[in-house]
């Protein structure tokens, strides 16, 4: 069986005016089918640059990197994966169903395809009932929701998500998160899942992928033992607790609250 | 009610100073009248009264301006050659084909070049040329130009009107079908969109606020290339013309009755464009103001 995601020896330096930065360097992380990464880090550490390395959005610069086994490009021609980006960006002149519906327009799916696949989609994210609105009269949360619907609509079996509730606040952003497992249970995809924020890439994530600027570098990478079926109070638990103590150790060693470097 | 009393408010302020600066303006010429009707002491309203129904004033007062209007609409056949609304349908006619001419142009020059790196460092400079050549020196020679191979009427007017009117959808559409968000274009690159699916299902939509205002620009400056290009041939008429023999035979009325109607031209036209534009807004579900 192939990995989902293979990178070896990666890495990607933008080339800027105040001379090279090292985005990501030496990056070696393999992602099987089913799993759920996540991508925990401070700003600046390579996150989202390897998220959007594996969806073609940039161009390493060395090593390899697979996805099921072809090029980056390859894959996102064959619309291998669904990208949940920071902001919703849904289109402000569609409705949620007509926003659902965008990729599969573009994909060339046919109306009563269409349709169907909205529906089960917005079944999945609990927003049936908000077909006909648009995204203005929709709460953040719902909005991102809603973007998720998107990017599942088209059935890609890899979802990238740009830590998607990074701007909603904490009770929403429990309860999506709880959501979101439940949905990853169900569809049994393969998640990668960047985010800042420890709690949430510990109760999420079968992997954790800990990175620390300057250069942007995998520095641990941790396997979560927790049970795949987890209530929102298993984060009081000594299991949790101890891989969030692992992960903070591992930001630690990245030197990644240190004060300086400016 | 609580918007029409300030509109009102303003309105009667400014034909309150209107009537005012007519008896100032036009005091002159009355006193030299009058001197030669051997009139003296004449009293100061009787005197305001003559200076606002002189027939060729300096500043002709507002009845006077209504009447003159009314005259030349209402009160004639509208084939005369002295109705205002015959000479108010040519320029309205070239105003309108020039404006549909030039958003075209500029919506497609705008295509261009958002779409063409080299072409938009190549033909925006030529563009921006395009409108510091005053349009009273090409107007002479579009008009007369086409004249000489036959082309006359409404369309050397309608290019002028063009001229002008394509700037402004050029540079606001430019801006609008570059609006769009990179993680919207993210989006689509994500979905291996090709480039004409981008430009309908985002670019041309991200676009429609800019193309509105740029067409609200468009419309109010096409009327004036369509009036000045009706001063390059005094024969083919519209108000332009109205305007220019008003001025050479000192009939100030007239000039002042020309101007109005051109500017309640233009103000309908703004107007049209902003009720499609508050129509296209309700059918992209835009969140009422």
């Amino acid at each position: 069986m192939t990995a989902v995601v293979s990178a070896q020896n990666l890495g990607l330096t933008f080339k800027t005016n105040d001379g090279d930065v090292v985005a990501l360097s030496d990056v070696n992380l393999t992602i099987d089918k089913g799993e759920f990464v996540s991508f925990i880090g401070p700003s600046g550490c390579g996150k989202t640059t390897f998220l959007r390395t594996i969806a073609d959005l940039e161009q390493p610069t060395s090593g390899t990197l697979t996805i099921n086994g072809q090029s980056p490009e390859n894959a996102r021609k064959d619309r291998a994966y669904g990208y949940v980006f920071q902001a919703p960006a849904l289109y402000p002149w569609r409705t949620i169903e007509k926003n659902i519906a965008l990729p599969l327009e573009i994909m060339g799916h046919s109306k009563s395809q269409q349709a169907e696949r909205v529906k089960r989609t917005m079944d999945l994210v609990n927003l049936s009932g908000f077909e006909k609105k648009y995204p203005w009269q929709l709460s953040g949360g719902m909005q991102q929701r809603a973007s998720i619907a998107r990017a599942l609509a088209f059935d890609a079996d890899l979802l990238l998500m740009d830590e998607p509730f990074g701007a909603l606040d904490e009770i929403v952003r429990d309860h999506l998160n709880s959501e979101l497992l439940k949905l990853w249970d169900r569809t049994k995809k393969t998640i990668c899942f960047v985010t800042h924020s420890i709690p949430e890439a510990v109760f999420l994530s079968t992997k954790i992928v800990v990175m620390s600027p300057r250069p942007g570098r995998v520095t641990d990478i941790i396997e979560s033992n927790l049970p795949r079926e987890r209530p929102l109070d298993i984060r009081e638990t000594p299991e949790f607790l101890a891989i969030a103590a692992r992960v903070r150790d591992g930001l630690r060693a990245g030197h990644s609250y240190d004060e300086d470097h400016i | 009610m609580n918007r029409v009393l300030p509109i009102l408010t303003v309105l009667l302020a400014i034909v309150v100073i209107w009537y005012v600066a007519a008896i100032g303006m036009n005091a002159n010429w009355q006193n030299t009248l009058n001197t030669r009707a051997a009139l003296t002491n004449v009293p100061f309203t009787d005197f305001a009264q003559q200076t606002w129904a002189q027939d060729r004033p300096v500043l002709p007062a507002p009845h006077q301006v209504i009447g003159e209007i009314w005259n030349a609409t209402v009160a004639l056949e509208i084939t005369s050659k002295r109705s205002l609304a015959y000479h108010g349908w040519i320029t309205l006619s070239s105003t309108l084909l020039g404006f549909v001419l030039g958003t075209a142009l500029g919506v497609l020059l705008a295509i261009i070049i958002v779409h063409n790196e080299a072409s938009n460092r190549s033909l925006m400079p030529w563009i921006i040329a395009s409108q510091t050549i005053p349009i009273l020196a090409i107007a002479p020679m579009v008009v007369v130009g086409l004249g000489a191979v036959g082309i006359t009427g409404t369309v050397p007017r309608a290019l002028i009107s063009m001229y002008l009117s394509f700037f402004p959808v050029v540079v606001g559409m430019v801006k609008g079908l570059r609006s769009p968000e990179g993680i919207q274009l993210d989006l689509m690159r994500t979905y291996d969109a090709s480039p004409w699916q981008t430009f309908w299902k985002l670019r041309w939509p991200a676009a429609m606020p800019m193309l509105f205002a740029s067409m609200k620009v468009g419309i109010a400056i096409s009327l004036i290339g369509a009036v000045v290009s009706e001063l390059s041939n005094a024969a083919g008429g519209g108000l332009g013309v109205r305007l220019l023999t008003g001025s050479y035979n000192g009939q100030t009325i007239q000039i002042w009755a020309a101007l109005f109607i051109a500017a309640a031209l233009a103000a309908v036209l703004v107007m049209v464009v902003g009720f499609a534009e508050t129509a296209v807004n309700r059918r992209m579900g835009a969140r009422p103001a």
